[in-house]
């Protein structure tokens, strides 16, 4: 038995023909999930707490009333919140009633559970960024809006190699996420030929006989470096990492310069007027996990468009085609990679108010796709789907 | 007394004024908010304040004045043709972008970029008359001679909008490649062409069917797909030739229009976008985004003769020559 929470929100007033096709996408998530839990900090500032992307799903879907009119297609967006441990069979049952694309934004252990059909419509990962779903935990079907750890660490390497920052002081503490995500930037810095000047762990602790794993100026002095490339999940030790350090060096990573999917602030290519759409709509700044939600729409109804229908098979073959060119609105058309699902993308690097850089950065070429310097390439890949 | 130094300036250069009009090109600076003046000897010679993001640029009838579309300000700026003043103001028009004046002299048709909407006002009352809804994003117009249709391309959506004025309806939206964003119509108007800025390529809608007929892909030596983004373009009055400027690629495009084939390309500033001709067609303007100059160019020659520093994120180009 599938407890489901339904708002379901057509975005397309009927035009009142029953043979209209009706293109069904469904966002699924976890109700209750404690990822959007708030996450007060000590005395209760609010400093990351997290909002279901909704808001860019619907701003695509609102995107797509008119070429629905054209098409005769009617978009409409169905917010499914299931119990943990339902998610798998809910997105059965979605596949097996016709839906156009299924927006996931599941923990991990649901996103494991998920089988995607053949012959069905998409399965798009809006939330995790671990490179395991993209290498050796790949599932045949599953494609990601949200780019990949890999990509993201590239990015800010390419920065840093462009801009002469060339040794590394590696900070990571021990939250979760945060052991991958430090191999990511090692795998890198060797793929951009930068030296890991040292790579140090920390830890939050006031215990004076573990100072060297908290005391910021034993962190950061005792080596010869250009920049500090902070791995923090947790975030409470990072943000009094700046300007703290021993040596006069910019951080970059999780605090300073960070390497992301889309920014509010971003000023070319049409972002603006994607920034002003979504705050009319949602009253706050759209972030990078808003974003991928609203590309994973954004795909979809590419896909309807250019295939002329709202098959889901069909639809669901021409997104993961070559042919696929989808407007991100950071200046290169995307598509999605074949070998991992992964969706090709243009990445930012940003300050709290301001887009430095966009990577792949000018000089770094690729043989056949720009893009495909970010992330792990082909040849690489521990994909076999 | 800036005025009476301004004309005393045109004035004082008649051999470089042209017939009807002073010489002088107006740019709109995106990220400045104001107007930079040119003289017909390619020399800055006045800076205008006008009202907030100022983009599209178009006379009216008689070409005594002209309107400026600012988007941060939701209004269109009329300004005076000589002495630049501001003589009026067309007020709650959301986010202007673009804009085309319909032959009546009277309707101006306007894109509103946040408002997915394509809206008519009259110029001489400052009246919203009608809108039309549109693709996200809209961003060129374009009125046919006879005043009865109105093409309007969504940049979103990947449509161009096909309007009937009398009917007062959306007849037809065509699908084109992605982000299309200005058009050129032939002179005959049988042909419209539409830049479609992300896909690199200009498509060409055949005007009696509303059908794609053909693709001109763009490529400059040295440069990736990617980079090429065609915007602005213009078509010579004997349909011989068209201009087109490929935004990230950083250059013209010079095109042979009864061939549809690349002739030249000529090397510009940086994100070329907004292009206008003089009334000969003998010099060419390229307003450059991200160079914060507007290059001439001889048509000539196809060379350009050179580039003068404007604002920042100059936009679009009027020239008041005829």
């Amino acid at each position: 038995m599938i407890t489901r929470i339904f708002l379901v929100i057509m975005l397309l007033a009927a035009q009142g023909t029953a043979a209209q096709d009706v293109a069904r996408v469904v966002y699924l998530g976890i109700a209750d999930d404690p990822h959007y839990e708030p996450r007060p900090v000590y005395t209760g500032l609010s400093l990351r707490d997290r909002t279901r992307p909704l808001d860019g799903a619907r701003v695509a879907m609102r995107e797509s009333r008119i070429l629905g009119r054209v098409l005769g297609v009617e978009f409409a967006l169905e917010e499914m919140l299931v119990a943990p441990g339902e998610a798998a069979e809910a997105a059965r049952v979605a596949f097996a009633e016709g839906a156009l694309g299924i927006l996931l934004d599941l923990p991990a252990d649901e996103l494991a559970a998920i089988v995607v059909p053949q012959a069905a419509g998409l399965a798009i990962n809006i939330r995790d960024r671990d490179d395991r779903w993209r290498g050796a935990d790949c599932k045949p079907g599953l494609l990601h809006t949200v780019p990949s750890t890999a990509m993201l660490a590239d990015a800010l390497a390419q920065h840093l190699r462009a801009r002469g920052w060339e040794r590394i002081l590696l900070l990571s503490g021990d939250h979760a996420a945060d052991a991958g995500e430090a191999d990511a930037v090692r795998r890198a810095a060797g793929k951009f030929g930068l030296t890991l000047a040292a790579d140090r762990a920390f830890q939050l602790t006031n215990d004076p006989r573990r100072r060297d794993l908290s005391n910021i100026a034993l962190l950061t002095g005792d080596a010869r470096y250009d920049v500090i490339w902070l791995v923090d999940n947790d975030g409470e030790f990072g943000r009094y990492l700046p300007f703290a350090t021993y040596l006069p060096r910019p951080v970059v990573g999780a605090e300073g310069l960070r390497p992301l999917a889309w920014h509010w602030t971003f000023e070319r290519y049409g972002a603006p007027q994607l920034n002003q759409r979504f705050r009319r709509i949602a009253d706050r700044d759209m972030t990078s996990e808003d974003w991928a939600a609203w590309a994973a729409v954004r795909a979809l109804v590419e896909g309807v468009q250019r295939v002329g229908s709202a098959d889901p098979a069909r639809v669901a073959a021409f997104v993961r085609s070559d042919e696929m060119a989808l407007d991100l609105y950071k200046g290169t058309a995307g598509s999605f990679r074949d070998w991992n699902g992964q969706l090709r993308q243009p990445l930012l690097l940003a300050t709290h108010n301001a887009v430095i850089a966009r990577a792949p950065i000018d000089g770094f070429e690729h043989r056949i796709d720009t893009l495909d310097t970010l992330g792990v390439d082909a040849p690489e890949t521990a994909c076999d789907q | 007394m800036r005025t009476f130094l301004c004309a005393a300036l045109a004035a004082a250069l008649p051999g470089l004024t042209m017939a009807g009009g002073t010489g002088f090109a107006i740019v709109p600076n995106e990220r400045g908010d104001t107007l930079s003046i040119l003289s017909a000897d390619h020399q800055v010679v006045r800076t205008v304040d006008t009202c907030a993001r100022p983009r599209g640029v178009h006379f009216n009838a008689d070409r005594s004045a002209f309107f400026v579309g600012c988007a941060d300000d939701d209004l269109i700026a009329i300004h005076d043709t000589r002495t630049f003043e501001v003589i009026g103001r067309i007020r709650n028009v959301a986010a202007p972008e673009t804009f085309d004046l319909h032959p009546d002299g009277r309707r101006l048709i306007v894109s509103n970029e946040e408002d997915a909407a394509a809206s008519v006002y009259d110029v001489e009352t400052g009246e919203f008359i009608t809108e039309y809804y549109t693709g996200e994003e809209p961003e060129g117009v374009q009125v046919t001679s006879d005043g009865r249709l109105v093409f309007v391309a969504s940049e979103a959506a990947n449509l161009v909008h096909v309007i009937d004025l009398e009917a007062d309806e959306v007849i037809a939206d065509i699908l084109v490649d992605t982000r299309p964003r200005r058009f050129a119509l032939t002179p005959d108007e049988t042909e419209l062409w539409v830049s479609a800025e992300l896909a690199g390529i200009v498509n060409i809608i055949d005007v009696g069917t509303l059908k794609l007929v053909a693709d001109i892909p763009f490529l400059p030596t040295g440069f990736r797909p990617e980079q090429v983004t065609p915007v602005d373009l213009v078509i010579t009055r004997d349909g011989s030739r068209a201009y087109v400027a490929l935004g990230r690629a950083n250059h013209v495009a010079v095109v042979d229009v009864p061939t549809r084939k690349v002739i030249d390309y000529i090397l510009v500033g940086k994100r070329a976008w907004g292009l206008e001709l003089t009334a000969d067609e003998r010099t060419l303007y390229v307003a450059n985004g991200l160079s914060d100059d507007v290059t001439i160019i001889d048509t000539d020659t196809l060379t350009p003769i050179t580039s003068v520093p404007v604002g920042r994120v100059p936009y679009d180009i009027l020239i008041d020559d005829h």
